[in-house]
């Protein structure tokens, strides 16, 4: 197991650092640099702009400046960003906890739907509620998400008035972020209110980040589960006289779960990637807004860290994944 | 038991509900668009940034709230020398700067180092300061300050004598702009002292209505009205700006209530807005204009009759009504009308193709003519659709047999082509700085046609210049205003530039809100506010 885990961590070394030269050059390739684009319609004199480029390092050959930022990256250092002049790794961490919270709520929503509806549907195979279900889900899979997001917003918060429009928590609530992750924070801040603001303010950003990943949860369980339910082993434990609810609870879904767990894992990684449009609807200062920002504004350095810590949260979720599915199965963690 | 608890819990929810109430009336909450880069208006180049920190500075002079006027700030007077060359600043007496932020407590009140401080971080390489953050200093330079500044010295801790290197009028308006914000030397040394020079620009410290409390990135920053400010009191305690990208989620939540003031609604939300009971909707012509520029060193745009004739070929009013959809007004000028000098006397073209065709004809322009019309990539304040103009511009072009190939490319570089003078023909426009009129013309003079310089159609005509030059150097208003009136003239006869519109700007608020006053410039400014 130890080897496994071992040779899994070794593979991700030339992936990530693959994905940083591509960054690195992608964003260069990128016409305008970030001088030229704060400078909007006034244009700069190309004296200032030489002084400037010379400044931040920009008129080094583009191999040298990688050279430079691969060894700041080996000393820990991600650079400042040109915007805010603030370290790159310190606005990762203050803007992480946003986007991890909403990840992990909107996962929860998913899969404690997902995976009960998915064996619901695969038991009850052809009926109305199979239907009907996996017609839900296709719609669910294929829904725009800024689309859904508002309409969600116009109905719970502006028609209904159950659930707060936008934000992490009211604004009569305040106190300094400690984790960063609103639930915890509001706890321990002791304001009576906070939690369950928190929380009302998680609701609609969960169901809708959540909701693709639902979709595919639920699809992925019930085509898993209509496989297994044909096998041999099902059939055997059903002969023996074992419960339905021990037959398909204990037998069918634990062996069915493993293209689950992997499916989780991928929607759970594009999640934290994918928050982007469900941050910007609700306002959430999470990653996903501050990379698109720092595309249009150049900033190469919060793009470049920003790319390569993703990356780097993306493959440990992959090799998560991959170590669960050994545990689950054994036929991957011996090479079979 | 039962009862009691019952009982409780009901005044719980009461109380709750009561203490949420009085927060609310006495916080005012914006539901701004993005975060601040940092806190120093020096440093910056955006409204967001300039919003985010206006609530905690002053000024040597100042813009009147809703207005270009520019009025005393921390200065309480100024003289200015016979030959127009020395301003001597008499500054406030007895005006405090905020207590207690990032630990820092002031020993003393503002006086004159402040204002040395603000002008030498900017412009001298010597400062402690003039490198932190980056340092670039973009206005100070492009409003030609290290060129217009001899020196800038203390006579006394209550006096200032700035001297120019030339007679420049339009340095008040200048110095009343965000960049020139006055910020407190003893923070400085403060920070200096602690090693941390940067949080000077990142945990503001000034002398403005509101102090500074909390930042958090792309959520929230707060403030508190400051009790010592030396210009009143402000009607209510707290302000929150509540950073929220999306214009429709913040019309969500204007709508709502969980803000009072909003940035920016949706050209698609106004007539909803505007019929809502709850909310009001105000609306000014922005300081600002969308032209169309006819670069004259590509022929045929060098004749006069040819730039008059495309006038008269594009559809103006179409335009208007399809791109701007209400939110626009036609321009005749290079000025909106809210700028002092506006020209109201001219007559714009009319849309005429066949007397354009004429035209065209006589100028010894053979059709069909193919030219370049380089659009807008982007969206901008003055523009909505820079795309759709362009495409409605070549229908109407056509029609006078000219075949315009629609040209764009990525925003900065479609700029830098484009002041090279690489188009034939090509949209841009210009947002307003300070109101004076300088700040617009300079856009078509002589010095700007170089390449690479913001004169898009490389107009250098003598007439214009001169007198672009002399009104600068004029203290009487009266007689700039003359100067400017003809300066409209001859560009509307030369035509180097089409004049397509002024975009009107709209701000929503909750009903509760009052005095709230939209800016000529486009600034969100809080301080004499008030909330029922």
């Amino acid at each position: 197991m130890l080897s496994f885990v071992l040779r899994r961590i070794a593979l991700t070394v030339p992936t990530l650092f693959a994905l940083s030269f591509l960054t690195f050059v992608a964003i260069r390739l990128v016409p305008g640099d970030p001088i030229e684009v704060r400078r909007g319609e006034r244009g700069i004199s190309p004296e200032r702009l030489e002084f400037f480029r010379h400044e931040l390092g920009l008129d080094q050959p583009v191999w040298k400046q990688f050279l430079d930022y691969v060894w700041g990256l080996l000393h820990g250092d991600f650079g400042v960003s040109i915007i805010s002049q603030d370290s790159v790794l310190k606005e990762f961490l203050t803007l992480f906890p946003a986007t991890l919270e909403l990840s992990l709520f909107a996962m929860a929503f998913a899969v404690l739907l997902g995976v009960p509806f998915g064996v619901l549907a695969a038991v009850k195979r052809g009926s109305v509620f199979d239907h009907g279900l996996m017609g839900v889900a296709l719609f669910g899979y294929s829904m725009p998400v800024f689309w859904w997001g508002l309409l969600l917003v116009l109905f719970f918060s502006v028609t209904l008035d159950l659930t707060p429009v936008s934000g992490r928590i009211d604004l009569i609530y305040y106190f300094e972020p400690v984790t960063g992750l609103m639930t915890i924070d509001s706890l321990l801040s002791d304001q009576s209110g906070a939690f369950a603001s928190a929380i009302m303010h998680l609701i609609l950003p969960a169901i809708v980040l959540g909701t693709i990943p639902l979709a595919a949860i639920a699809r992925m369980t019930r085509s898993s589960m209509l496989e297994v339910l044909e096998e041999d082993y099902v059939r055997t434990a059903r002969a023996k006289g074992l419960s339905p609810f021990r037959v398909i609870g204990l037998h069918a879904l634990r062996n069915a779960l493993i293209p689950v767990v992997t499916t989780i894992g991928l929607q759970g990684g594009t999640m934290l990637a994918g928050a982007v449009l469900t941050e910007t609807i609700f306002a959430w200062p999470g990653v996903g807004h501050w990379l698109i920002e720092s595309i249009f504004r150049r900033d190469y350095p919060a793009l470049q860290g920003g790319v390569l810590l993703i990356s780097t949260l993306l493959v440990l979720v992959n090799m998560a994944v991959d170590i669960l599915n050994a545990v689950i199965n054994p036929r991957i963690r011996h090479g079979r | 038991m039962k009862r009691t608890l019952t009982t409780g819990a009901a005044t719980l929810v009461a109380m709750l509900a009561l203490g949420a109430s009085a927060l609310q009336a006495k916080t005012l909450v914006y539901c701004s668009e993005g975060s601040p880069e940092n806190f120093t208006p020096a440093l910056n180049t955006t409204g967001t940034s300039f919003d985010a920190a206006r609530p905690v500075f002053n000024q040597l002079v100042e813009f009147e709230r809703g207005s270009t006027n520019v009025v005393p700030g921390l200065a309480e007077k100024w003289d200015i020398s016979a030959d127009g060359l020395t301003v001597t600043f008499h500054l406030r007496k007895g005006v405090k700067f905020h207590s207690g932020v990032n630990g820092f407590k002031p020993t003393r009140d503002f006086n004159a180092d402040d204002v040395l401080f603000s002008f030498n971080r900017q412009w001298k390489d010597d400062n402690p300061y003039h490198k932190v953050s980056g340092g670039a200093y973009d206005y100070f330079s492009d409003m030609d300050m290290p060129k217009l500044l001899k020196s800038v010295e203390k006579v006394d801790d209550y006096t200032v004598k700035m001297v120019m290197t030339e007679p420049n009028v339009t340095i008040m308006a200048n110095l009343a702009m965000d960049f020139m914000t006055i910020q407190s030397a003893e923070y400085a040394d403060y920070l200096l002292k602690k090693g941390t020079p940067e949080q000077f620009d990142q945990i503001p410290v000034g002398t403005g209505p509101y102090s500074f409390v909390a930042y958090q990135k792309d959520a929230v920053i707060r403030y508190k009205a400051f009790p010592a400010y030396w210009g009143g009191k402000s009607k209510f305690e707290d302000l929150v700006y509540a950073i929220t990208g999306d214009a429709t989620s913040r019309y969500a939540k204007l709508k709502k209530g969980e803000c009072n003031v909003m940035f920016g609604p949706n050209p698609a939300d106004l007539e909803a807005i505007g019929k809502d009971p709850s909310l009001k909707l105000m609306h000014q012509p922005g300081l600002n204009i969308a032209y169309w520029a006819f670069n004259l060193e590509k022929p045929p745009f060098d004749k006069k009759e040819v730039r008059q004739a495309f006038a008269m070929a594009i559809d103006k009013a179409a335009i208007l009504k399809d791109v701007y959809q209400g939110a626009g007004q036609a321009a005749k000028n290079l000025i909106p009308p809210t700028i002092w000098s506006y020209n109201d006397k001219i007559v714009d073209y009319p849309y005429d193709p066949e007397k354009a065709k004429k035209m065209l004809e006589a100028a010894g322009v053979k059709t069909p003519l193919d030219i370049d019309l380089w659009y807008m990539p982007k969206q901008r304040p003055y523009n909505p659709n820079g795309k759709r103009i362009g495409e409605m511009m070549q229908a109407d072009l056509a029609k006078i047999g000219v075949n315009a190939k629609l040209v764009t490319y990525e925003w900065g570089e479609y700029r830098k082509r484009m002041q090279q003078g690489e188009h034939m023909t090509g949209q841009l426009g210009w947002t307003g700085d300070n109101g004076d009129p300088d700040n617009f013309f300079f856009l078509i003079g002589c010095a700007a046609a170089r390449p690479g310089g913001q004169n898009l159609s490389k107009w250098c005509n003598k007439e214009f210049d001169d007198r672009l030059n002399a009104a600068k150097k004029l203290t009487d208003k009266a007689a700039r205003t003359k100067l400017y009136e003809e300066m409209q003239q001859i560009a509307h006869d030369e035509m180097p530039t089409y004049y397509i519109a002024h975009s009107v700007v709209f701000e929503a608020t909750t009903k509760n809100v009052t005095d709230y006053k939209i800016s000529p410039f486009g600034r969100h400014e809080f301080f004499g506010v008030g909330l029922e």
